[in-house]
C-alpha cells in the first residue's frame, strides 16, 4: 500500500532512530541473570544506560568494554577478556551477552575468534557463565534490528533439536515495540487457554519495575537459558512484529517446531486471528471474559469513531509498532497523513499510509502540519508544540512521563485502553468554533454587496455592520 | 403552586401566534400545549431545565440556581452553546441548600450567593432560577431578586420556573418570559438602523449562528440580538429597537417572537438555517420584512443576489459527494423540523431517504415531503427503537441521523450513526452546514471501523477445533 522512501538528506535533524547495539541490549535484559555488555567505547553503553533509566526509571544493569584509542587500533581482545573476568568475578553473571558497536565495528575486531580463545585460555574461571556475541554496527538498521539480531543469537546460540514436545507449551519471540505490560497481556491470552506461555527475551520479568527482594547487580527476571534451549520443544513458537522472521525461521529451521507470525496484535481482528490459534492449539473453547473483551473493543470501536473518524496523525516509529498503530487509528478511520520510520522492513509497504519515509522528525514534523495528532517517542514534543497539535507518546524513549513500562497495545483491552486514550487526546483538544470559522468568499460578498454606494466595502471583516449613517433612523422614545 | 407562576403559565398557554395551539378547544388549551407526563413513561427534562437552555446562552451574565445540588451540580456545562467572547455564563454558580437551609428558608443564602456573586464577577447582571425545593418551601425569589438589584445597584432577574411545573418546552417559554418581563426595553442602543433584527430562539449550538452571520454581516443586516445565542445582557435589554425579527422553527420561544411585536411593533416570520431553500427563503423574508419596516428595496436584489451565489456554491459542493453517497439509504429521524429542507440536500448528493420523521411537521410540510420524495414517502409519526433496530438491521438503512437519545440503537446494531441533536459538536447550519452535514455523513458512512466491528468473532466462525491437528503438532 505505502511506498517506501529514504530521506536523502544529508543531514538528520532532531532523530526519531536509535542505534542498533542499545536495541540487542535491551533484549538481553529480558533474559534473566544477565550481563549485557557493548564492546565499544563508555560513551556507548552510558547513553543507552542513561536513556533506558530514563525511560524505565530503573537500575539498568550494562556493561563497557571502554575501548581507547590504542586498544581500538590493536584490537579490543584484552579489554573483552578484562570485562568478562571482571564481571565474573563481580557479579557471576549466567550469561555475558555482548553487543558490537560502530567503533569495533569499524575497526573489524573479530569478537567471535577472540572468545573462542579466551573461552579456551579461562575455560574454568568462566566457568557456569555462557557469553553470547551479536553483531550490531551502529551505522547499520536502528534500534528494532539490534533487537531482533540479538533473539536470532540467542536462538542461534542456544537452542537445541528435540526429540519430544511438550504439549501446551507456546513459545513466544516478543518484538522491541511490545512493552512489559504487553508481554504480560500476551502471556495472560495463552494462559487463559491453559496453555504454557515461554517468552525470549522476557523484559515483562525484569523491566516491569517490580520491587525485588535484593539487590543484584544483574539484570532481574527475564527468560533463562533453560527457557531459551526450550525453545524448540514447544508445541508451537509464535512472534510478534516482522522484525522477528529472522530469529524464528532460524529456530524453526533448526527444530522444526511449528511456527506462526502475527504482524501485529492490536486491532480486533488482529487479535481474532491470535486467538483462533490458541483455541486450536488448545483445543479448547474462548474463555467468556474473553468474550467479554471483545464485545468492550467492539464498543470502544463505536464510541471511539465519533473522535477518530477523518482525522489526519502523523506517525513517527520503528517499522512495527509503526504498522500496528497506523493499522489501528486507520481502522478507526483516521488516516495517517504522514508516516516516518526509523529501518528497512518489509512490514512498512503494508503501512496504510501513501508513504513511509525512512527519517527523522524532521521530516516527521513537515509531514505533520494540517495534522490533528503526533504520534510518536518524546522527543516529539518540541514539534509538537510548534505544530500546536497535542503529542501522544508512543515507543522508546518517553522519559518526561512515568509508567512507560505499562502502555498497553495489543490484545482486546490493550485496543480498547489505546482507543479511549486516542479519542480523549482528540476531545481533550477539540476545536472550539468562532465567528471567523466559515468566512464568506469574495464573490458572495460582492453579490450582496451590489455596488450600492456608500456600504462598507471590508466584506464584513471590519466590526461596523455595513451600513452607512444616511439609513441611521432615529430612537423612538420607549412607551 | 406560586400563583404568578400558575397566572404565568396559563398566559403562555394562550399564545395566539401558534396555530396548533388556535386550532384547540377552549377547554384543550387550558390543558396547556404539552402532554401531561405519565410517570414511569417520561423521557426529557423539567421545566427549570428548559429555562436554563433558553436562557443560560447569555454569557455575560451569572445564572445561578437556587436549589439543592442536584439542579446545577448534575447538570452544569453539558451544552455546546458557543460564545465569542464571556466564558462566564459556563461557570456553575448555585445556592447547593442544605437541611438547614430548607428548614428555615434559602431566602438569606441566596441574598448572599448574589452579593458574593457580584463582589467576584462583577457581571452586567445575575439571573435567579428558581428550583422544585425552594419554591415548595416558598422562597420568594422575586423578592430576594428586587431587594438585591435595589442594593447592589445591578439587575437581577427571578426565573420563575421549577421543575415541576412542566416539561422543557415549558420552560424555554417561562425563561423567555423574564426576558420579557425584566429585561428587554430597559436599554436604549446607542444607534439605531433600518437593518437591524432580532433572531429569537437560536442558541447557537456548536457556533451555527456563525454560519449565518456573515451573510447577513455582508448584507449590511445587524443582529442587534440574538435571543440567547452568544448574547450579550445589554444587547436583550436593547432588542425592542430592532425592526424585525425572525423566530427559529422551533417555535420554543415563540410568546417573545409574539409579545415584541404586540409590544413594540416588530414584525416577525418563522424562518429555519437548516436546508439549503431554507436558508435562502429565510435571507428573502428578511429582507422583505425589513424593506415593509422602511429600509431600501434594494436589499431585495442584493439579498437574491448573495442567495444565487450561495445556494451555487452549495450544491456544487454538495453535488461533489454524489459519486461516493449515490443510492445510500438514510434514516432521518429529526425532532421533526422542516425535515424536507435537509431532505432536499440529502437527495442532491445522491442519498436516498429511506423515512423521515413528521412528529411535529405540518399538515404543509408533509406535503412537501411528498412533492419531493415521491407519494410512497415512509413518514414515520413515532418510531419505537425496537422498529429502529430492525430497520437498520435488516439493511433497509445505511445509516441514521437522528437525536443523541437513539443513537445507542443504531450503534448496538453495528450501524453508521449521525448525531443531529443539541449536544452535538458539528454546526449543520446554513449553507456551509448543509455541505458540512453531507461531509460527515460520507465520513461516518465509509469509515473502516463498521467492516470491523462486524467481523465474525473468532468462536463464531465455522472453525474446525480439529484436535488431532494439535496433536499432530506435537508429535
Amino acid at each position: 500500500m505505502a511506498s517506501v522512501r529514504e530521506s536523502k538528506k544529508a543531514c538528520a535533524v532532531n532523530p526519531l532512530k536509535m542505534s542498533q547495539p542499545l536495541g540487542a541490549c535491551y533484549a538481553f535484559l529480558g533474559l534473566s541473570n544477565t550481563m549485557p555488555m557493548m564492546h565499544g567505547s563508555q560513551g556507548c553503553t552510558s547513553f543507552g544506560l542513561v536513556l533506558l533509566v530514563r525511560h524505565f526509571k530503573e537500575a539498568i544493569p550494562m556493561q563497557t568494554t571502554a575501548m581507547n584509542e590504542v586498544s581500538t587500533i590493536l584490537g579490543g581482545m584484552d579489554n573483552i577478556e578484562q570485562a568478562l573476568l571482571n564481571i565474573k568475578k563481580r557479579a557471576n553473571p549466567a550469561l555475558i551477552a555482548i553487543a558490537s558497536t560502530g567503533l569495533t565495528e569499524t575497526k573489524g575486531d573479530d569478537v567471535d575468534g577472540y572468545l573462542r580463545l579466551i573461552r579456551a585460555k579461562h575455560g574454568e574461571t568462566l566457568a557456569g557463565t555462557e557469553v553470547v556475541y551479536v553483531s550490531t554496527p551502529d551505522y547499520v538498521g536502528a534500534f528494532q534490528d539490534g533487537w531482533a539480531a540479538a533473539v536470532k543469537a540467542l536462538v542461534d546460540a542456544f537452542s537445541e533439536p528435540v526429540t519430544q514436545r511438550v504439549a501446551g507449551r507456546v513459545g513466544v519471540l516478543p518484538g522491541a515495540h511490545l512493552t512489559p505490560a504487553d508481554l504480560e497481556e500476551l502471556r495472560e491470552l495463552i494462559e487463559a487457554f491453559g496453555l504454557q506461555a515461554v517468552m525470549v527475551p522476557d523484559i515483562s520479568g525484569s523491566l516491569d519495575g517490580h520491587i525485588p527482594e535484593d539487590f543484584t547487580p544483574t539484570t532481574l527476571g527475564g527468560a533463562t537459558l533453560d527457557d531459551i534451549r526450550g525453545l524448540a520443544a514447544c508445541q508451537h513458537v509464535i512472534a510478534v512484529g516482522e522484525q522477528m522472521r529472522p530469529a524464528l525461521d532460524s529456530l524453526a529451521a533448526r527444530s522444526g517446531v511449528p511456527v506462526t507470525l502475527f504482524e501485529r496484535l492490536s486491532g480486533l481482528t488482529a487479535v481474532d486471528a491470535l486467538v483462533a490459534l490458541l483455541m486450536r492449539l488448545s483445543g479448547r473453547p474462548a474463555p467468556a471474559r474473553l468474550k467479554r473483551q471483545r464485545g468492550q473493543l467492539q464498543d470502544a470501536m463505536l464510541d471511539g469513531h465519533f473522535h477518530l473518524g477523518g482525522k489526519r496523525v502523523a506517525i513517527g516509529a520503528e517499522p512495527d509498532l509503526l504498522f500496528a498503530l497506523a493499522s489501528v487509528t486507520c481502522e478507526m478511520g483516521a488516516e495517517v497523513a504522514a508516516a516516518v520510520t526509523t529501518t528497512h522492513s518489509p512490514v512498512l509497504e503494508k503501512v496504510p499510509a501513501v508513504e513511509v519515509l525512512i527519517g527523522d522528525l524532521e521530516d516527521l514534523e513537515l509531514g505533520a502540519v494540517g495534522c490533528d495528532l503526533l504520534l510518536t517517542h518524546a522527543h516529539g514534543r518540541q514539534a509538537a508544540t510548534r505544530l500546536g497539535i497535542p503529542l501522544f507518546r508512543v515507543g522508546i524513549p518517553q522519559f518526561d512521563r512515568i509508567g512507560a513500562a505499562h502502555q498497553l497495545t495489543i490484545g482486546y483491552r490493550g485496543t480498547r485502553d489505546l482507543i479511549f486514550q486516542l479519542a480523549n487526546t482528540f476531545i481533550a483538544n477539540m476545536h472550539a468554533h468562532g465567528p471567523e470559522d466559515w468566512p464568506l468568499p469574495a464573490e458572495a460578498v460582492a453579490a450582496a454587496r451590489g455596488g450600492t454606494a456608500g456600504a462598507c466595502n471590508s466584506g464584513g471583516s471590519c466590526s461596523c455592520s455595513g451600513v452607512t449613517e444616511d439609513i441611521v433612523v432615529p430612537i423612538i422614545p420607549a412607551r | 403552586m406560586d400563583a404568578r407562576v400558575s397566572a404565568k403559565i396559563q398566559s403562555v398557554f394562550e399564545e395566539p401566534a401558534c396555530e396548533h395551539n388556535q386550532n384547540k378547544d377552549e377547554k384543550a388549551r387550558k390543558k396547556g400545549c404539552t402532554k401531561q407526563l405519565s410517570p414511569g413513561a417520561a423521557a426529557g427534562g423539567c421545566a427549570f431545565d428548559g429555562a436554563k437552555i433558553a436562557l443560560q446562552p447569555i454569557a455575560d451574565v451569572a445564572h445561578l440556581v437556587h436549589g439543592p445540588i442536584a439542579c446545577e451540580g448534575n447538570s452544569w456545562d453539558n451544552r455546546n452553546s458557543s460564545t465569542s467572547g464571556p466564558q462566564l455564563y459556563r461557570t456553575g454558580f448555585t445556592t447547593d441548600i442544605g437541611e438547614l437551609d430548607v428548614i428555615y428558608g434559602g431566602e438569606k443564602r441566596l441574598f448572599k450567593s448574589i452579593r458574593e456573586i457580584i463582589e467576584k464577577y462583577d457581571p452586567p447582571a445575575v439571573f435567579v432560577y428558581q428550583t422544585c425545593v425552594t419554591a415548595l418551601i416558598g422562597d420568594d425569589i422575586e423578592a430576594v431578586c428586587k431587594r438585591a438589584a435595589e442594593k447592589f445597584g445591578k439587575p437581577v432577574v427571578p426565573v420563575n420556573a421549577p421543575g415541576f411545573v412542566g416539561p422543557k418546552n415549558l420552560g424555554n417559554k417561562l425563561g423567555a418570559e423574564a426576558l420579557l418581563d425584566y429585561v428587554v426595553g430597559t436599554q436604549e442602543p446607542e444607534v439605531s438602523t433600518a437593518y437591524d433584527i432580532n433572531i429569537i430562539g437560536e442558541y447557537n449550538l456548536a457556533g451555527e449562528l456563525w454560519q449565518v452571520r456573515p451573510l447577513l454581516d455582508a448584507l449590511g443586516i445587524r443582529i442587534l440580538s440574538c435571543i440567547s445565542g452568544d448574547g450579550r445582557y445589554n444587547e436583550v435589554a436593547q432588542s425592542h429597537r430592532a425592526r424585525a425579527a425572525m423566530m427559529v422553527c422551533s417555535k420554543s420561544m415563540i410568546n417573545v417572537a409574539r409579545k415584541m411585536e404586540d409590544r413594540y411593533g416588530i414584525p416577525f416570520f418563522e424562518g429555519s438555517f437548516y436546508g439549503i431553500e431554507d436558508m435562502s427563503d429565510t435571507l428573502r423574508q428578511l429582507a422583505g420584512l425589513l424593506i415593509q419596516q422602511g429600509a431600501p428595496a434594494e436589499l431585495m436584489d442584493r439579498t437574491e443576489a448573495l442567495i444565487a451565489v450561495e445556494e451555487k456554491r452549495a450544491w456544487e459542493r454538495i453535488a461533489a459527494y454524489r459519486p461516493r453517497l449515490e443510492g445510500k439509504k438514510v434514516l432521518l429521524i429529526t425532532g421533526g423540523v422542516k425535515s424536507w429542507s435537509v431532505v432536499a440536500a440529502l437527495q442532491e448528493a445522491g442519498l436516498e431517504v429511506v423515512g423521515t420523521s413528521v412528529k411535529k411537521s405540518t399538515k404543509e410540510d408533509k406535503e412537501k415531503i411528498k412533492e419531493i420524495m415521491g407519494e410512497d414517502a415512509h413518514m414515520i409519526d413515532d418510531m419505537t427503537p425496537r422498529e429502529m433496530f430492525k430497520m437498520l438491521r435488516e439493511a433497509r438503512a445505511d445509516i441514521m441521523l437522528s437525536g443523541g437519545r437513539s443513537q445507542f440503537v443504531a450503534l448496538k446494531a453495528k450501524m453508521p450513526w449521525l448525531d443531529i441533536n443539541q449536544e452535538r459538536h458539528y454546526a449543520y447550519a446554513g449553507y456551509e452546514g448543509m455541505v458540512d452535514l453531507v461531509r460527515e455523513i460520507s465520513k461516518t458512512l465509509f469509515n473502516p471501523v463498521w467492516e470491523q466491528v462486524r467481523a465474525p468473532a473468532p468462536w463464531d466462525e465455522a472453525l474446525v477445533l480439529d484436535l488431532s491437528d494439535a496433536v499432530a503438532e506435537v508429535a
